[in-house]
């Protein structure tokens, strides 16, 4: 790590001041992506401004019946928190299939969302990576690229988006609110996430200094029927191979309502659109979650290593669907 | 007084250990000390045509920058020699930062000294460095074309081929044949403790270094090479180790490193590896594929086996783990060819990890034979029971001991074999494929070349303590030494304390090949039986003692006290002779003998292993539900520590099977998943309850003990276990380590 | 209920007090006590336990969050020391595994862990341990299931996981008997 000066700030209007005020300097939170970071000179801020002591970390009901989480709340407190668990049970289950209790007990949910990418090359300073060093190349285009994605991707950077709890947060429509210099903003979250494209240095829209304050989960009835489903290689403490997030009401044998998302396979949080359309209205039938589940794959690319992804994605797709169906019946 | 050996101590460093006490190498407290970090090449071949460490020099704290230009020479490079000859035991026959020559990537170029680990790990990326790169082979694929058979392997021990009868005769003639290939993704060790050393000169020829190390001898001779020093200058002390499977079994680059820029820097120098270095510091298992051909007659009766490898090796050494041999002796087969090939590439040279060849080879051999069984329609376990050989393949010797059968018997009597329908894809809980499989277990029986040592001292309150120069790395030696010595002087466990961890101790060699508890376990029982004899000699010539006059064969130790053993209120305790006899201590030096490895038997270690999975019908995830292992290693000294062995043999085994796996980027010559994140071992999640039972058969040939070793065994069969299983279950045979699940879509 | 109409937060100019990026003094309350030193902000909070402090009880696996050696309580939550600044833990209360037991007197769980032999090399175990005990206070030992996951966080590369399960198993059922009795 090179060396790093250090501010504690206690309020909101003091953190935003003071890194927009210094080009060098970033938001200090959890710490579990931005010390790896640093320490293997990825990033190289010149000071870290500890918003740990900003009072973010609240949960709290929005009077439409929504839930406000406070950007600095910890991944593990807003997984128990019971309203997350009974209304939002998609979240917390995102969530208790990421990182391991320790790293959950640190991370922060705005820090999930900012978290970077896994790819090696990206991590390998030595290693070409667009996303890194702009204009490198992609190491991972012709690369060890079994991890990577199939949707979403350019010529310019096929790293998957590691953040499980964003995939729910994509199907559930939460919005991330932050506060800038410019003002406060209400971001849809789908638009937080940036797809490479050409710039896949470029990740979100948010401006140096600009802090998440809290994510918006909307009222939403069809969450309470909500599940996370996480495929990798080993049981626990992985990131996602494939992942599917899903909430689903189905009346008289027929989808009433349907958010799907994807995680694992795309360069972002994958919302996966063309597979509801599909859904919305269709028998709830396993033969409707497999259509679904072609359409929504139909773009997808694959690069060598990771074509498995494209069948393994359908396969859970049509997996989640029908265990939600079955637990609905059952219910 | 009942027997310590067999009984289940708890580890004697146990308390030192769940308090965080126990002193590791880079935790041994040391004044004025530094501390070091390597910086590596990220080429995979070519030459350093600048190095540029100006920048790195005037950054705060910076003691030294290293590099070929001013590290000097060494005095010599010794060759590759397996640390179980108890010489110098380099990994490779190499030493970096001689020249501008890179050979492999993450091969050391410099090395940074500064007063605190931040400032050396900032400074050392501020070297400048420019390539000359060239051509790289990184893959297997890439120089298949230039494969060789080399004259010998493994450090010169085993032969480049073997064979005996006439095989390609015996294969035409088969009734049946089962041909195969396997591959495996290279495998790291990984222990959770990374290699450090800390070197401290007290003086210009007396160094000590603090080593994480299975050898510390090994240590201490490999370095005195390298430096020209004779072993006399350095003391290596290794308190505890935290894990190595073999990572630390050979001498690798740092701890010479280490004590050279300790010399330099004229203080004290801590260097210890990053997590990312543990990929290219200290070997791996290599990148292999193997070729298998089992002839058999209709009953299948095996006659013929054609075993060939084919693995990637370093520019500086013929190395390939010997997969081929355990295969080679596990059945009756008259009819036999196995040879190795090897492949030149742009890496250090691979070394042992757990089970060196056995771990694949049995592996390739288990699966065929699993497929051979369902060929003539046996089950799996009758299948080995009739080509069970009662000698020695090979040699035709009979075997010391074996209890290969035992092991089965026992094994599918916990495991419930027999209620298995035999037909795959015939057991299904939801969503779950079920299937069940098992593979045998062979590892070899390796004896140390040269004499083991151990030294044991009783003082004149009765308590007792022995010493031998082996490391703690998690087997138990020191808890089973313990036993051992008190066992054979007769004292309770609590008055005898084991000492090792240093190279100034009685030598034994490096605790490799399963071998480290029976080299220093003979040494300590040897110790422990001369003291014992020779205080029994004292009180029988002793007028004022009760046993004065008795013959020495009739007097037994019981609880510290030497008694008739046929009149135990006759006698009187080690305490009351040497106070009488006003001796402060008593002390004798053991030494064992090892017998030849070649002494008229096939010396083996046996063992059985069962596993169910569950296969997810859709998504191709395999998940182990139980494993069962039964082993027969001769003795067992302590049931809690070598039971604890077993079972962590039997889970690396389903790490092998099921994840593990380093990927190599040939564009880049690097690895492209050197860390914990993407280097995937099981969590405790994929560990499932583990059923480990030992067959003790006695074996009077190996060693004064009967010991045949647990450290390596476990895994062996494991994986080709699972494998089976995962066929059972799904119908599908599995060729290619690890079996992720794309290969089950 | 609170309004949640957007309040805009004005920036306040950069006021905050720069600590760095050389030495500075940094206190921190370990195992109950405060201690003082002179590190970089840089600095770990595991470099800083291990180096600075001579507590080498918490133990560098990876550096990188991915192994959970160096697990330690902050405010009495398990988290990485690797991950940690030392000088973001100031005003926190640091445990380690030296500040478990009292005295010669082993903690239960180090006492499960000794008798089940749920540890070989010893190396990942003081971080197992926190964990372990964490676990517990954190009510995540229901069953088997459950602790094999919440403690997927420590990986042992000696593989004792079994015994890792049957020592926790036997401190939760010792506390639940403990409990009843009361």
């Amino acid at each position: 790590m090179r060396p790093v000066s250090y501010s504690r700030v206690a309020d909101v209007g003091t953190a935003i001041g003071t890194v927009t005020a210094d080009p060098e300097s970033t938001f200090l939170a959890g710490g579990t992506t931005q010390i790896d970071l640093l320490r293997i000179y990825v990033e190289q801020p010149a000071r870290l401004v500890d918003i740990n002591d900003l009072p973010l970390n609240g949960i709290e009901e929005l009077p439409d019946g929504g839930l406000r989480l406070g950007g600095l709340a910890r991944m593990s407190d807003v997984a128990a928190h019971p309203a997350v668990r009974e209304r939002y049970p998609v979240v917390s289950e995102a969530l208790l299939l990421g990182a391991s209790p320790q790293l959950r007990n640190m991370a922060t949910v705005a820090g999930n969302l900012m978290q970077r990418v896994r790819c090696s090359y990206f991590r390998d300073t030595e290693a070409p990576c667009n996303k890194r060093a702009p204009g490198t190349g992609c190491g991972a285009l012709d690369g060890v690229n079994r991890g990577h994605a199939v949707l979403g991707t350019s010529d310019r950077c096929i790293a998957t988006h590691p953040s499980d709890l964003a995939v729910a947060l994509v199907a559930l429509d939460a919005v991330v609110r932050t506060e800038g210099p410019a003002g406060p903003r209400s971001i849809p979250i789908d638009d937080f996430f940036l797809l490479p494209d050409r710039t896949p240095e470029r990740e979100h829209p948010l401006t140096h200094g600009e802090l998440v304050t809290s994510i918006d989960l909307p009222a939403l009835p069809v969450a309470a029927r909500s599940r996370y489903v996480k495929i990798r290689d080993r049981e626990s403490y992985e990131f996602a191979l494939v992942a599917v997030a899903a909430a689903m009401s189905v009346v008289a044998g027929r989808i009433a309502e349907i958010r799907l998302a994807l995680g694992g396979v795309a360069t972002k949080p994958w919302r996966a659109r063309a597979a509801e359309q599909v859904l919305d209205g269709a028998p709830a039938t396993a033969d409707s979650y497999r259509r679904a589940a072609e359409v929504e794959l139909e773009p997808a690319v694959s690069h060598g290593m990771n074509e498995f992804k494209i069948e393994l994605a359908r396969r859970t797709i049509v997996r989640a669907l029908t265990e939600l169906a079955e637990r609905e019946a059952a219910a | 007084m009942s027997p310590a050996i067999g009984a289940t101590l708890n580890r004697v460093d146990g308390r030192f250990k769940v308090r965080g006490e126990s002193r590791y190498s880079a935790e041994v407290p040391v004044t004025n000390l530094t501390h070091a970090v390597l910086v590596n090449a990220k080429i995979a071949n070519g030459r350093i045509t600048d190095i540029d460490t100006s920048e790195a020099e005037r950054a705060e704290g910076v003691l030294a920058v290293l590099t070929h230009r001013n590290l000097g020479r060494v005095a010599t490079v010794p060759r590759l020699l397996p640390s179980l000859a108890g010489l110098a035991a380099p990994g490779q026959t190499f030493f970096p930062l001689q020249d501008e020559n890179v050979h492999y990537a993450g091969q050391p170029i410099a090395v940074v000294v500064a007063d605190t680990i931040e400032r050396a790990d900032h400074a050392g990326t501020l070297i400048r460095v420019a390539y000359e790169p060239a051509p790289a082979t990184t893959l297997l694929d890439q120089g298949r074309d230039r494969a060789y058979v080399p004259e010998r392997i493994f450090g010169g021990l085993l032969p480049g081929q073997a064979s005996r009868g006439d095989v390609e005769k015996a294969l035409a003639e088969a009734d049946v044949r089962v041909e195969a290939s396997y591959r495996f993704a290279p495998n790291h060790h990984n222990p959770i403790e990374p290699g450090a050393s800390t070197a401290v000169w007290e003086d210009a020829d007396r160094l000590t270094i603090y080593d994480s190390t299975q050898g510390p001898s090994a240590v201490q001779f490999t370095v005195a090479e390298l430096l020209g020093l004779p072993p006399i200058s350095i003391r290596v002390v290794s308190h505890a180790v935290g894990g190595s499977f073999g990572s630390k079994a050979m001498v690798w680059h740092h701890p010479a490193l280490a004590a050279l820029a300790a010399r330099h820097v004229g203080r004290p120098v801590r260097l210890v590896l990053t997590r990312e270095q543990m990929f290219t510091s200290c070997g791996h298992r290599e990148e292999q594929e193997q070729r298998i051909t089992i002839g058999a007659r209709a009953d299948g009766r095996i006659t013929a086996l054609r075993h060939h490898k084919i693995s990637l090796t370093s520019p500086f050494d013929d190395w390939a783990e010997p997969s081929l041999q355990s295969a080679s002796v596990a059945y009756t087969s008259p009819n036999y060819e196995g040879v190795y090939h090897l492949v030149r590439g742009n890496t250090i040279t691979p070394t042992f990890m757990r089970a060196p060849g056995e771990a694949s080879g049995m592996f390739a051999l288990e699966c065929a034979m699993d497929e051979l069984a369902e060929r003539i329609g046996v089950d799996p376990l009758d299948l080995r029971m009739r080509n069970y050989s009662e000698t020695d393949p090979e040699s035709d010797h009979p075997w010391s001991s074996s209890g290969l059968r035992e092991c089965y018997e026992r094994a599918a009597e916990l495991f419930g074999w027999h209620e298995r329908d035999p037909r795959p894809r015939s057991r299904r809980e939801g969503q779950w494929l079920i299937g069940t499989g098992l593979a045998s277990a062979l590892y070899p029986v390796t004896q140390p070349v040269n004499p083991q040592r151990a030294r044991a001292r009783i003082y004149n309150d009765g308590t007792a303590v022995v010493e031998a120069g082996v490391s703690e790395f998690g087997t138990g030696v020191f808890t089973a030494m313990t036993q051992v010595a008190a066992d054979a002087l007769g004292l309770p466990v609590e008055r005898v304390r084991f000492v090792g961890g240093s190279s100034d101790l009685p030598n034994i060699t490096a605790a490799v090949g399963s071998a480290g508890t029976s080299a220093v376990g003979s040494a300590v029982h040897l110790a422990a039986c001369q003291l014992r004899d020779e205080l029994i000699r004292r009180a029988v010539a002793d007028d004022h003692s009760p046993l004065r006059g008795a013959d020495p064969a009739r007097v037994e130790v019981r609880d510290g006290k030497m008694v008739l053993c046929d009149r135990p209120d006759v006698g009187e305790t080690y305490a009351d002779l040497l106070h009488r006899t006003m001796t402060p201590d008593v002390e004798v030096l053991g030494t064992w003998n090892p017998p030849p490895q070649d002494a008229g038997y096939g010396v083996h270690t046996f063992g059985a292993q069962m596993a169910e999975v569950a296969v997810d019908a859709d998504l191709g995830v395999v998940r182990v539900r139980r494993m069962v292992g039964v082993f027969a290693p001769g003795r067992v000294l302590n049931r809690k520590t070598a039971h604890s062995q077993l079972m962590g043999g039997m889970l690396w085994g389903l790490g092998q099977a099921l994840m593990e796996a380093t990927r190599m980027d040939p564009r880049l010559g690097r690895w492209a998943n050197a860390s914990l994140a993407d280097y995937l071992v099981p969590v405790n999640a994929d560990a499932p309850d583990v059923v480990v039972d030992t067959v003790e058969v006695r074996d009077d040939v190996v060693n004064p003990i009967g010991i045949k070793g647990v450290g390596e065994i476990g895994v062996v069969g494991a994986a080709a276990a699972i494998a089976n299983a995962v066929h059972h279950a799904t119908g599908r045979r599995q060729y290619e380590l690890p079996i992720t699940l794309e290969k089950l879509l | 209920m609170k309004s949640y109409q957007a309040t805009r937060t004005a920036p306040a100019p950069d006021s905050a007090v720069v600590r760095g990026p050389g030495e500075v003094e940094v206190r921190l309350r370990v195992n109950g006590e405060v201690r003082r030193m002179f590190v970089e902000p840089r600095v770990s909070l595991l470099d800083a336990l291990r180096d600075r402090l001579d507590l080498h009880g918490t133990k560098k696996g990876c550096n990188q969050g991915a192994c959970g050696a160096c697990t330690v309580w902050v405010d009495r939550r398990r988290v990485l020391a690797c991950l940690t600044l030392a000088i973001s833990c100031e005003n926190r209360e640091v445990t380690t595994i030296e500040g478990l037991s009292e005295g010669d007197t082993l903690h239960p769980m180090q006492q499960a862990f000794l008798d089940a032999d749920a540890f070989q090399c010893g190396y990942c175990t003081p971080g197992q341990i926190m964990s372990a005990v964490a676990l517990l206070d954190e009510g995540h030992a229901g069953d088997d299931d459950e602790i094999r996951e919440w403690m997927s966080g420590n990986l042992c590369r000696c593989a004792a996981y079994p015994h890792i399960r049957s020592a926790i198993r036997r401190v939760r059922d010792e506390q639940e008997a403990g409990r009843a009795a009361r």
